[in-house]
């Protein structure tokens, strides 16, 4: 025995076709604006014909001074860290994340003291890379070495084999952070040259123009790769060395007169 | 020799429960301390950007090297044919899975994001030691598993040798790869060295023994069922001899350590002047783990008591947890070498201002969750006993069967 279906009431049809069009075009279309939006400016994929590193010459790295230091935290709203409520300030001050410090030593056979800044040291090899069990520490083409924060899961692998113990692990619940550089509890972070300025093409780090603001000029920022670059010139007149040289990792940090 | 019959753990339901809820009760306060530290953030433990594992590790990495030592009793008797042995096989395979959940479980839930780890289960890194050990941890589960049903099933008989050897395999480049995890790091001193892998193999023999051993003799004591002399006594002397070989390596790491000039503050530190792990190692590791146990199991009249034997499984336990905080604690703690021959006289991160170490002090919740891994590891093995037929009725002397020495005796007589 058949069904009889009521006849189909052409005005409904009409309407159930309009809304499923605007329900369409309502989720679409915000996705297509959105890709034409970002696609833009930095469409273009980051490549291996440079090498960014810096160049720092520690006869110039003035005692006291912590200018790089305090501009690489405005940078990358380090500055905005606050101890949660309740920390020991002592345990705390091991806690909050560093990318760049200022470090003076003094060799015990001459007596020679020396300051530099130190920072991930963004080596060819690195061995925070090679450890990351979901490989969310990783290299750039252009030989950034930084954290993907989406499959970082907080292992802190990274920070044991890191020879430079250059990166920190975000021990608070984030409450003020910068738009440019996202951060977020649980995750680890290092220095990453200023990803953000290299993303928009700009020329150098905040570490970089605040030492030469404070009239110091030692650190030099550019392209390994380029021999006509900034960076290059000077490596090829000073003589320079890899801090942990022994290790052969190739770093991307070079210093002079250590 | 009788034939071995395995039954459930039948002690009275009240005590039974009663076990089951102090576990449970321990197992609670560690899921509230985990949820207070993933809540709050690692800001509320201990650790910190310079000593990055903390207490939850020590724990971990010594119920996951337990686990593997645990199911050496399983290998003993299948793969090297000790029948004494086979009849603790069933314990030794449940208490390895059990230790291994345990210590997982606390790994897992110290990461800065525990809610990824589903990342981990499908981005890997195949250079990453830690991404292989995520292999060996499951595939260790997924073999265990098998190899009970090979003791516990008759179909499974045949394949009982062949699983066995697997596991033993498997086993040790389990415990290998834990060891590497440490051993392969070149940035800290007190790594850097492959011996780690082996001493960790040797590690894991003689923890896994002793939680074993005090298992094995707190669940027959509690039901009364016999234990021979004859077990107890192999059994003692075996945990005897891998606490020797504890010693062995550990004298081999450093010497190879003081060997080399670059190290000499290393050792200097850490056996001289180097605090809570000085501490750690001289009365933790060498004495509490080491020379009282072995002054027990070969004393004349302490060694052949089982209280003062039990005694000695759990000196080596507290000397096993104390080796672990000398090893992944004190190794961080210790300054990174990064401009050898210079003193750092001042640092924005510490880097071992004056020479001095890293902080850390373990906090209550850190402690919470470590203990919590290991109750899980008991609450699972007390569970699986009591359902399911692991322990043997009896292990007197004349159920279990005669040593191979008399076997070869007894055949030698026969043939003459």
């Amino acid at each position: 025995m058949k069904e009889k279906h009521a006849p189909t009431d052409p005005q409904r049809r009409g309407f159930l076709d309009a809304a499923a069009a605007g329900v369409t075009a309502a989720v679409v279309a915000p996705g297509v604006i959105l890709h034409s939006v970002t696609a833009a400016p930095r469409s273009e994929a980051v490549t291996s014909d440079v090498r960014w590193g810096l160049l720092i010459d520690t006869s110039k790295c003035a005692d006291g001074c912590s200018a790089c230091v305090d501009a690489c935290d405005k940078e990358n709203g380090l500055d905005l860290q606050t101890p949660p409520p309740g920390a020991a300030e002592a345990r705390w001050d091991a806690q909050k994340a560093v990318w760049i410090r200022k470090v003076k030593v003094q060799d015990n056979q001459t007596g020679r003291v020396t300051n530099l800044p130190l920072m991930c040291q963004h080596c060819e090899h690195p061995p925070c890379v090679d450890v990351c069990p979901t490989g969310a520490s990783f290299k750039r083409a252009d030989g950034i070495v930084m954290v993907d924060r989406h499959i970082c899961i907080g292992c802190r692998y990274c920070m044991m084999a890191c020879p430079y113990k250059a990166r920190s692990f975000v021990h608070e619940v984030m409450e003020n952070q910068l738009t440019r550089v996202p951060r977020g509890k649980g995750c680890v972070e290092s220095c990453n040259l200023c990803v953000h300025r290299r993303d928009h093409g700009e020329e150098s780090t905040a570490c970089v123009d605040a030492c030469t603001a404070a009239g110091h000029e030692a650190i030099v920022f550019g392209d390994l790769k380029d021999p006509r670059s900034a960076i290059r010139t000077r490596l090829a007149e000073m003589s320079s060395r890899q801090i942990r040289e022994d290790l052969a990792l190739n770093t991307g940090v070079r210093y002079s007169g250590i | 020799m009788k034939r071995i019959i395995y039954r459930e753990w039948r002690i009275p339901p009240a005590r039974y429960w009663s076990l089951i809820g102090i576990l449970g009760t321990v197992i609670a306060i560690g899921a509230l301390a985990f949820a207070y530290m993933e809540h709050e953030g690692h800001w509320v433990t201990g650790m910190n950007n310079s000593v990055v594992w903390g207490t939850p590790h020590v724990f971990a990495v010594f119920l996951i090297i337990s686990a593997s030592g645990a199911l050496n009793i399983a290998s003993i008797g299948t793969v090297f044919r000790k029948p004494l042995y086979k009849p603790l096989g069933r314990l030794s395979g449940l208490m390895a899975a059990a230790l291994l959940m345990g210590g997982l479980l606390v790994l897992v839930l110290d990461l800065g994001r525990p809610e990824r780890l589903v990342v981990a289960m499908t981005t890997y890194n195949f250079r990453s030691i830690f991404a292989w050990n995520i292999f060996l941890y499951t595939g260790f589960l997924a073999i265990v598993i098998a190899y009970l049903w090979s003791m516990a099933d008759r179909k499974g008989g045949p394949y009982n040798r062949p699983i066995g050897i697997v596991a033993t395999v498997w086993r040790l480049a389990l415990t290998t790869g834990t060891g590497s995890i440490f051993g392969f790091l070149v940035a800290r001193q007190a790594y850097d060295a492959a011996i780690l892998a082996p001493m960790f193999v040797v590690m894991s023999f003689a923890y896994g023994l002793a939680i074993f051993m005090l298992v094995l003799m707190f669940s027959f004591r509690e039901e009364g069922r016999p234990i021979g002399d004859r077990l107890i006594g192999r059994l003692k002397n075996l945990l005897a001899v891998f606490v020797l070989g504890v010693f062995y390596f550990t004298l081999v790491y450093h010497l190879t350590k003081l060997y080399g000039a670059k190290n000499y503050d290393l050792v200097g530190w850490l056996l001289l002047d180097g605090g809570i792990y000085t501490f750690m190692f001289w009365v933790g590791w060498v004495l509490i783990g080491g020379l009282v146990p072995l002054g027990i199991i070969y004393h004349p009249v302490l060694g052949k008591n089982r209280g003062w034997i039990a005694a000695a499984c759990g000196l080596v336990i507290v000397g096993g947890l104390a080796s672990m905080y000398v090893i992944i604690i004190g190794s961080q703690a210790y300054p990174i070498q990064m401009f050898p021959g210079q003193t750092v006289l001042e640092s924005g991160f510490m880097d071992g201002v004056q020479g001095q170490s890293a902080p850390y002090s373990p906090t209550i919740p850190e402690v919470l969750l470590g203990l919590g891994g290991v109750a899980v590891a008991l609450l699972i093995t007390a569970v699986g006993v009591r359902v399911l037929q692991f322990l043997p009725e009896s292990l007197a002397d004349d159920v279990l069967p005669a040593d191979e020495e008399t076997l070869a005796q007894h055949t030698a007589e026969a043939q003459a």
